[in-house]
């Protein structure tokens, strides 16, 4: 593992708080995603 | 449209309507700000720019709500909408009834509340002359803002994240026209000028689409 | 076949399903490989130590910040003048996507400010201005949450998407006058054509700044398609709602 110096902490806790943000942003867009995929299937289903 | 206008008044005015709402909201904001920040004198002159303009915006914000609901809700506004007289004068004749109950009697009551923050004595004429100025805005911008939430039935607190962030330019001109005095005031007295121009030539205009789009 | 016709719902949709994944693992590729070549292989600058490798998340994410809003507004007038479902939905999509990028640039300058300035949070006139663009995003995002109706919601979040940008260009400028900030210039001026940042940084910025662009992308053309599908679907149930004989509902689909 390479070295950050004195400011390790800041560096990592910048990636570590963008990756999770952007993390939640696709997770949510994706499940969101899925779901209305399926709810459009069963109406279709039903009474398309 | 001036029967329009004096029955806003009189609906502003009468018991309830809203007027002197603002007027003592501003008061206990300005009283609870020492209490907060410590009775230093000092200090208080020095935050006492900000406090004002602060305390004179988010009371203006306060009657916001009530400028279109009543007649939402009685349904005189679609009546107002299928008469002749142009909606964006209904408008700006709203934003003008708001400015005249809210922002008119803010103006006159600041540099009383004023002695209380202990503000500096060259910086009176510099706080009615802001306010003078930047209240019109304020009022048109908020008429924009109660146009857009007319419809919804919880509006009051969507209305105003809506209208803060659109306040900032004026607030900021405002406050840092009081502050610097004779020393560069005038030249945020003269962007918050056209601030105010600006949005009281355009926006009445949006706030008219706006209206259009909620009577659909 | 002019441009128009990716605005009618079904062909949008089929033209970019397909296309997602291609965009994902393209996003993917490009933001990976930018951070990891910043993060693992870049030196560290004289000035600013170790920290010079947030720029690669917090340049790219600014960026993506404000071309969001921009696209909402051309979104938002296409909406207005030619009334393409697509275009209010699509605007709609890109809110969350901008909201998300405000904070990661928001969140990496505060972090980054912590070590360089000394200090968490300092009222500079950009960062400040970020904020703004963050209460902005809150707004818009918070009247299309209230209002039912999604005609009545597209049309006012329009108007609001098309005054909020000129008092967001006027704050930009009402903050400059009121502090004059700490925050060094832009890093890569496009108008002028130079920059200031050195090639071992600019190659992997560069790259980062077009995987969040790919990425932004995707995600607004995901989140449009699942806009679409959730409406035709709330579409359906109505009209199941309204008249439940079925071989009418088939003639009809026919």
């Amino acid at each position: 593992m390479m070295s950050l110096g004195p400011h390790a902490m800041a560096v990592l806790s910048a990636y570590a708080v963008s990756l999770l943000l952007l993390a939640v942003l696709i997770g949510a867009s994706l499940r969101r995603d899925r779901r209305a995929r399926r709810a459009l299937e069963e109406a279709e289903r039903d009474h398309g | 449209m001036r029967a329009l206008l004096l029955r806003d008044l009189r609906i502003a005015t009468r018991a309830g309507g809203g007027f002197g709402l603002g007027l003592a909201f501003f008061l206990i904001v300005v009283v609870l700000v020492p209490f907060g920040v410590g009775a230093e004198t000092a200090t208080l002159r020095l935050i006492a720019p900000g406090i004002l303009w602060v305390g004179a915006l988010l009371a203006a914000l306060l009657t916001l709500d009530r400028l279109f609901a009543l007649d939402w809700e009685d349904g005189s506004l679609a009546l107002i909408a299928t008469s002749p007289a142009p909606l964006e004068g209904v408008a700006l004749l709203k934003a003008l009834a708001h400015w005249l109950t809210t922002g008119l009697p803010l103006t006159l009551a600041a540099p009383l509340l004023g002695v209380l923050l202990n503000l500096a004595p060259e910086a009176y004429p510099w706080l009615v002359a802001s306010l003078l100025v930047g209240t019109p805005a304020l009022s048109v911008i908020g008429t924009f803002g109660a146009a857009l939430t007319v419809g919804l039935r919880r509006g009051g607190l969507l209305l105003s994240l809506l209208v803060l962030p659109l306040y900032v330019p004026t607030l900021i001109f405002g406050a840092e026209a009081v502050r610097r005095g004779a020393d560069g005031g005038a030249t945020a007295l003269a962007l918050m000028g056209g601030i105010t121009l600006g949005a009281l030539a355009l926006l009445p205009f949006a706030a008219a689409a706006a209206l259009r789009v909620n009577l659909r | 076949m002019s441009l128009w016709d990716y605005a009618n719902p079904r062909k949008f949709l089929a033209v970019t399903t397909p296309l997602l994944p291609w965009l994902a693992a393209a996003s993917a590729l490009l933001v990976g490989s930018s951070l990891i070549w910043g993060f693992f292989f870049t030196p560290e600058a004289e000035r600013f130590g170790s920290t010079v490798k947030i720029i690669y998340l917090h340049v790219p994410a600014a960026l993506m910040a404000i071309n969001a809003w921009l696209m909402m507004l051309v979104a938002s007038l296409i909406w207005l003048v030619r009334r393409h479902h697509v275009s209010a939905l699509a605007a709609k999509a890109a809110a969350p996507v901008g909201v998300t990028m405000t904070l990661i640039a928001l969140a990496t300058g505060a972090i980054w400010g912590q070590p360089t300035w000394g200090t968490w949070w300092v009222w500079d006139p950009r960062l400040t201005s970020f904020l703004i663009l963050f209460l902005f995003y809150l707004g818009y995002i918070a009247l299309w949450e209230a209002i039912e109706d999604p005609d009545t919601a597209a049309d006012l979040t329009s108007v609001l998407c098309m005054v909020g940008s000129v008092f967001a260009i006027l704050s930009r400028y009402a903050v400059r006058f009121w502090n004059q900030g700490l925050h060094q210039g832009t890093s890569v001026p496009v108008a002028t054509g130079g920059r200031t940042v050195a090639d071992v940084y600019f190659i992997p910025l560069a790259i980062g700044m077009v995987g969040f662009g790919v990425l932004f992308v995707w995600l607004v053309l995901l989140r449009t398609g699942s806009e679409i599908r959730a409406r035709r679907t709330r579409a359906l149930l109505a009209r199941a709602r309204r008249m439940p004989p079925v071989p009418l509902a088939t003639e009809r689909e026919a």
